[in-house]
Parts: structure tokens; C-alpha cells; sequence
């Protein structure tokens, strides 16, 4: 399989609603409201949509979703399984789709209210997890020892991490400051204009000892994110199209969900070694060519195990990367200059891909001069976006 | 959450004992157990008794959120068995933070609120 896509795809809306804490409306309508200010961003009529993809974890039914929206005719619908390691799944579903010429107009989204609805970071134990995990590997081998949440699952691979790299609570910290000042400079980010210090990450609580405090762990957020997909030639009149250059990984199960403690050597993130094949070696995209990357933070821990996971520096050294400063601003990779899922708000990494798109039509709130190659990654699933 | 492919390790810790999964096509050991040999596709696989020693490979201290069938800190831990496969387990009779990665750790088995056991480990030779 290769990250890179036969057939040309583009995305040419993007939309979203405001992130809070508490929406006061159904997850339907927030997918709604996305949608539509996603076909306005597009400029193509709701009556064009003829595909829809989200996730397995998405709470809204897509007939509600099709009747409140007024979709006519879908021709073509998917769901990646899970939600946050496959959140860049929709856009390889998307473009296969327009691809393949089963759809012309793809609308993904995600929806969530993870902190007024069923919080993803509560010790739950009932068979009706959460996260919707029950019966996958850690609804089974992990409720029983009280290890309930995605913070303490991860938790057992990011302590495996410290001890193979030498990366400390503090080498975290240097990431979540810089996460938190992009958030800062970000008005619709959940942490618009608080920025923190190195001592203020450290004098957060342990949620998980020695790896996870508080501030390394992502917002659950209300909210919702759309993208419109199509293909060339209905994204040549459309205003500012961002290509899919390579998307990749939907399928990389090994690490979903977050769960798998049983891979050899733990300090690897091994789904992002898979994916980063396919997206650079197979996908025909250089590492040196990503001008911003955007890389699932629901953690701290996790965001270093990728860069070094995805090659972006050697095994060991993402601490060394980040002190350096290589994910601000002229740094090596700005990096989720949103604010990231830690500081900008968490809607399962859908909202990192809209980051994106800002960054590569020069709209971002931290702007990276000159953006013409994106990357998006949450461990197992990724996308190369490109302008124009 | 016991499921027809997991029952035979929680029946044999209500016993006390620990099984792993063995595959009687190529004899491999698998933990988590699975309904298929993912090395050769057998489904000829039964339970076979761990000696109950091994080392730990990683742990966390769990402090938040909690829930009222725990005590916290929650001391998790990957066990490394001598046999070559891996548990997610707990760690008892050992101060929290005197855990170390490489620790020798031996099973014993915890009565939960409701009945059954689950295996744990403690360090090795604790009285």
C-alpha cells in the first residue's frame, strides 16, 4: 500500500463551530452547524454533498445528520474505526472516494462533546466505557486493574518511554509551554491568552506518576470540525484548495486503542513508523519538505514519541528537539500552532487538520511565513497537505 | 469483561492460578488470548499453568480521576513473564514509589469487591 494517491484530491472547505465546555446543543446539530459553514467556506450548495465519512466513536446518526441537513442523495458513506489515532482516516477515505469516482463531494466531520457530554477522561467501569473501548483490549485487560482512562493507558507506554530516552516530566513540559504560548496568540483556542511557564507545567498535579500531569493532557472540548473534499476539477474554482498530497495509515491497527501493551518495545510507536513508510518513503513526500506539522497531542509524552516515531530526529533525541526549540516559531517544525489538542481544544484531531489548512492558505493565528507542505499525524493515520 | 475468549484466565484466578494461552498447532504462548493462533490460525488452543515470575517492564501511578473500586494511588504495571509474555497488571505489598522498572515480581491473587480475583504481583520474595 502507498501514501500516495492516485487520483488528485482537494480540500476546499473547511468549518467549525466555537470549542467550549459545555455546547448546550445536540452533537447532531454541532455537525450540522460545522457542515454547513464548511459548504459556505467551499461555496458549493448542500444539495452537492454526495458523501459522508466520520468515525466509529462519533455519537451523530447519519440519517438525522442527512434529514436535519437537508442532504438529498448520498451516494457513498464510511466510518474509521475509533476516533483519535484515526482521525486523519476520513481524509484517506475522502479522497479514496473521490478517486475512485463512487462520490465528487465529500463532506468528514467529527462532533463531540467530550466534557458536557460523556467525558473521555472519567474513571468509568461499566460496560458502556467512556471512549466506547468495551471489549477491545483495554476494556478487557485493563478495567479490572483500574486503569480506566486513555491518560493511564498511555500512561504504562510513556514511563516505558522515560526510561528508554531519558526524557524527564520536564522535557514534556518544554513542549506543553510551547503548545500553551501558540494557544495564547490563538483566539479560538481554549487557552486563548494563557500561556504558562516551565514551573507552572511542573506544579501540576500527577494525574500518572512519573509521565502525565495535568497540563500534559489535551482539553476535553465541546465542538465540531468539517471538511469538504473533492476532486481537481471542481476544487479549481473553489477559493483557496488545499491538495491531499498522501494520506495514509487508516488501517494500522496495531496500536488502536491506545491499548496495545504488548508490542515488544513500547518506546516506539511503531503505527507511526508504518505510517511515516508510507506517507515519506512510499509517498513520495521528503521529511525536509514539511513546512509545519501538526501531531496528535492528546499527551505530551506521545507528541515526543512521534517525532521521533515519524523520523523527525533520532531515537532519544525529541527532548534534545524540543529544548532546542525546533517546534516554535522558526524553529526545525513548528508544530499544532493551533495551540495543539493540548491547548487549543480537543476534537479527537480533527481540528489539527483544520490548523492545516489555515496554516497553508496563510490564515493561521501563528502564521508560519511562506507554509506550502503540511503534515498531520495522530499515530496511526496521516495526511501530506499541500497548497493549491 | 468476560468474554468466550477470556474465560478460562479469569475461571483459573478464581483458582489462583495464572494461565497463558498456548497454541497447540505451533505452541506458541499468547497474552491477551485470542479466538485464533495469530502466528499459524489454529483454533486448537488451551490454558497452560505460568510459573508466576517475571520482571516489570513499565508502571504508572495512577492519581486521577478516581473511581470507588480502587485505591490510590492505583499502582499499574506491565509484567514481563518468564514465560516471554506480557500482563497488565497491579503491584501490592511494595511502597509506590520504590517501583522500578526491572523489578523481580512474583503473582499473587486479589479478591475483588464482587467475587472474583485477578491475578497481581508483589515484589519477589516479599514475605
Amino acid at each position: 500500500m502507498s501514501g500516495r494517491l492516485r487520483g488528485s484530491a482537494s480540500i476546499v472547505g473547511l468549518g467549525q463551530t466555537e470549542f467550549s465546555k459545555s455546547a448546550g446543543r445536540s452533537e447532531t446539530r454541532l455537525a450540522a452547524e460545522a457542515i454547513v459553514s464548511a459548504l459556505a467556506d467551499a461555496g458549493l450548495p448542500v444539495e452537492s454533498v454526495d458523501g459522508l465519512v466520520s468515525y466509529t466513536i462519533d455519537p451523530v446518526e447519519e440519517t438525522e445528520l442527512v434529514r436535519s441537513v437537508g442532504i438529498p442523495e448520498v451516494r457513498w458513506s464510511s466510518r474509521v474505526p475509533y476516533g483519535g489515532g484515526g482521525s486523519q482516516g476520513v481524509l484517506l477515505h475522502a479522497a479514496a472516494a473521490v478517486a475512485a469516482g463512487v462520490a465528487e463531494v465529500v463532506v468528514a466531520y467529527r462532533a463531540v462533546k467530550a466534557r458536557s457530554g460523556a467525558r473521555v477522561g472519567r474513571a468509568e467501569v461499566s460496560g458502556r466505557a467512556s471512549s466506547s473501548h468495551a471489549g477491545t483490549t483495554a476494556g478487557q485487560w485493563c478495567t479490572p486493574y483500574g486503569v480506566l482512562t486513555p491518560a493511564s493507558w498511555m500512561a504504562l507506554n510513556a514511563t516505558r518511554y522515560m526510561h528508554a530516552s531519558g526524557a524527564t516530566s520536564e522535557d514534556f513540559g518544554r513542549a506543553v509551554v510551547q503548545m500553551r504560548a501558540y494557544a495564547a496568540a490563538n483566539p479560538n483556542a481554549h487557552f486563548a491568552g494563557r500561556p504558562i511557564t516551565l514551573a507552572d507545567h511542573q506544579a501540576s498535579r500527577w494525574i500518572a506518576e512519573p509521565c502525565i500531569r495535568l497540563f500534559d493532557c489535551c482539553q476535553e472540548t465541546d465542538g465540531a470540525v468539517a471538511l469538504v473534499v473533492t476532486g481537481a476539477d471542481r476544487a479549481a474554482d473553489s477559493r483557496a484548495p488545499v491538495a491531499v498530497a498522501a494520506a495514509a495509515g487508516a488501517g494500522v491497527f496495531e496500536e488502536e486503542v491506545a491499548s496495545n501493551h504488548y508490542r515488544p518495545d513500547l518506546s516506539v510507536m511503531d503505527s507511526s513508523v508504518a505510517l511515516a513508510a508510507q506517507l515519506f518513503d512510499e509517498g513520495g513526500v521528503g521529511r525536509d519538505e514539511i513546512d509545519v506539522a501538526m501531531i496528535y497531542d492528546a499527551f505530551s509524552p506521545i507528541l515526543l514519541m512521534q517525532l521521533e516515531s515519524l523520523g523527525f530526529c533520532g531515537r532519544g533525541e525529541a527532548k534534545d528537539f524540543v529544548a532546542d526549540g525546533h517546534l516554535g516559531p522558526g524553529g526545525r517544525l513548528p508544530c499544532n500552532t493551533n495551540g495543539g489538542l493540548i491547548g487549543g481544544g480537543y476534537i479527537h484531531g480533527l481540528n489539527l487538520t483544520g490548523e492545516a489548512v489555515r496554516q497553508l492558505r496563510g490564515e493561521s493565528c501563528n502564521q508560519v511565513g511562506g507554509a506550502t507542505t503540511v503534515l498531520v499525524t495522530s499515530s496511526r493515520t496521516g495526511v501530506v497537505l499541500r497548497r493549491g | 469483561m468476560v468474554t468466550g475468549d477470556n474465560e478460562g484466565f479469569w475461571s483459573a484466578a478464581e483458582e489462583g492460578r495464572l494461565v497463558v494461552q498456548r497454541c497447540a498447532g505451533c505452541r506458541a504462548l499468547h497474552h491477551p488470548p485470542r479466538p485464533m493462533c495469530p502466528d499459524c490460525r489454529s483454533v486448537d488452543l488451551g490454558w497452560e499453568q505460568a510459573v508466576g515470575t517475571g520482571v516489570v517492564y513499565s508502571y504508572a501511578l495512577l492519581h486521577h480521576p478516581q473511581h470507588p473500586a480502587f485505591e490510590y494511588p492505583v499502582v499499574a504495571a506491565l509484567v514481563d513473564l518468564d514465560e516471554g509474555v506480557r500482563l497488565v497488571t497491579n503491584l501490592v505489598d511494595v511502597e509506590p514509589h520504590q517501583v522500578r522498572i526491572g523489578m523481580p515480581v512474583e503473582v499473587a491473587f486479589e479478591p475483588t469487591a464482587d467475587g472474583f480475583a485477578v491475578p497481581v504481583f508483589r515484589p519477589r520474595g516479599a514475605p
